[in-house]
């Protein structure tokens, strides 16, 4: 699955802002993005499985729940960074 | 020529934690004139950035960003270089909270190198044992029964969430350590943390319908000193104490403040070899608690003689319309002699006295939230 990173993720991925991962559930393709990138899942999800205030995750075009949900029918895992600024 | 270097025996070096990101102030000999690095993790909020007194080296620092959950980044070259810890602070699976950040960064005892101490917002503490690759948290407090009723909720914390702070270790014990919490109190443990009693009595908590509770008070800023390791310094919410162990009651030592200026602040801060002197940097806790200069004359007290009484220090600084807040961690002294005494505010602005408070000069100005200033 192709995964497009968002700028605050980047230095994680050598400033790629497209990388792959592999995963049924949205919580494997973090597993392997974080075995990829290390470090970079726990600034997205919190110790408790949950998604961090001001991170969404979409597949395609339909927003991503939990973690837990099944998104092998999409093609590209979108990371985004909410609005928070200031 | 005063003598101008820390301990380790470099030139001083400020590091300076703000807001969005970490810059480092560098110190000629005689510590005139600054020059200032960085930055480096721009956009990040920096709450904590502490060099290693073991290994001088070694910096640590506690970030996250508005959309990034919080870490804590390493440095084994003085700053030049940094790498994220393998496993930041965070709560275990019996815990039913999330980490938002870490507040608060301590090295351990002089004789358990790699060992640091990490306090969070909400309150938790973790250690480290690897120089702060991996961070554990220390169950005898996350976990313990009493747990909820000592810290509250988040209603009972600061405005930026409740936090832990002041962690201390005793430099004759490392299993003898204190802790502080905003909300909650001072905590003390004998056992390097597996147990925890309250130790508050003699502190006021004014906003509380008992103003003479166990726990739940609001200490801002507790230090112990280095060379008389049995007395301790509290700027709390409700006033300036001192307790001089054995004793458990702390006494309030803010009374002696001059009315107009109280005796409410954040950071309290002691003289390297002087256990009587010590600094506070106070501030308006009148009306809404506007916490900035009374009356915008910033002045940092000074007492000589542990708290009886107190000397204005303001040469140097604004004489007019200075609304100056100075958080927890944004004032800090070095070892020279005569000692340094730094403060950093909110407004961005560094201020340096290279007489023991006597003068001050800016060292820096136009940077943002400043957070923290420690020596390195």
């Amino acid at each position: 699955m192709r995964v497009r990173i968002p700028g605050p993720l980047r230095s994680y991925t050598s400033e790629a802002a497209v990388v792959s991962a592999d995963g049924t559930t949205l919580a494997q393709v973090l597993d392997d993005l974080d075995r990829q990138f290390p470090g970079m899942r726990f600034r997205v999800i919190d110790e408790h499985g949950g998604i961090r205030r001001h991170i969404r995750f979409f597949v395609d075009a339909s927003s991503v729940p939990d973690i837990q949900a099944d998104i092998s029918g999409g093609s590209e895992l979108m990371i985004v960074c909410a609005l928070s600024g200031g | 020529m005063a003598q101008s270097k820390t301990a380790s025996g470099r030139r001083v070096t400020l590091l300076v934690a703000t807001r969005k990101g970490l810059w480092q102030l560098h110190a000629d000999p005689a510590r005139r004139a600054w020059r200032i690095t960085g930055p480096q993790f721009l956009g990040h909020i920096v709450h904590h950035c502490v060099a290693d007194p073991r290994s001088p080296a070694t910096i640590l620092a506690a970030a996250r960003t508005g959309h990034l959950g919080p870490t804590v980044f390493r440095s084994t070259d003085r700053g030049r270089t940094w790498h994220e810890a393998k496993k930041p602070p965070a709560f275990g699976e019996r815990s039913d909270r999330v980490v938002d950040h870490t507040f608060w960064l301590t090295p351990g005892h002089t004789s358990q190198p790699g060992v640091w101490y990490a306090g969070t917002s909400p309150q938790g503490l973790f250690r480290s044992e690897d120089g702060g690759a991996t961070w554990r948290g220390v169950e005898g407090f996350n976990e313990h029964p009493q747990r909820k009723a000592w810290c509250g909720d988040d209603k009972d914390g600061t405005p930026d969430g409740p936090k832990l702070h002041s962690v201390i270790v005793d430099p004759r014990e490392p299993s003898h350590m204190y802790i502080a919490m905003s909300s909650g109190g001072v905590f003390e443990s004998a056992d390097a943390g597996a147990h925890w009693t309250p130790i508050n009595r003699g502190v006021r908590a004014d906003f509380l319908p008992d103003p003479n509770v166990e726990f739940g008070h609001d200490p801002h800023c507790v230090r112990l000193h280095p060379a008389l390791p049995d007395r301790l310094y509290q700027q709390n919410h409700c006033g300036i104490y001192r307790l001089d162990r054995p004793a458990r009651e702390w006494q309030e030592i803010g009374t002696t403040m001059p009315k107009s200026v109280g005796s409410i602040g954040f950071p309290v801060v002691l003289h390297p070899r002087d256990p009587d002197t010590l600094w506070v940097f106070p501030m308006d806790g009148g009306s809404v608690w506007p916490r900035v200069s009374p009356g915008g004359k910033p002045a940092v007290y000074r007492s000589v003689n542990a708290g009886k009484s107190w000397q204005r220090q303001a040469t140097g600084l604004p004489k007019a319309q200075a609304w100056y807040t100075v958080k927890r961690q944004a004032m800090s002294v070095d070892a020279s002699t005569p000692t340094g005494v730094y403060f950093g505010t909110t407004s961005g602005e560094v201020w340096a006295s290279r007489d023991e408070g006597r003068t001050w000069k800016r060292a820096a100005a136009h940077l943002p939230q400043i957070y923290s200033v420690e020596v390195a």
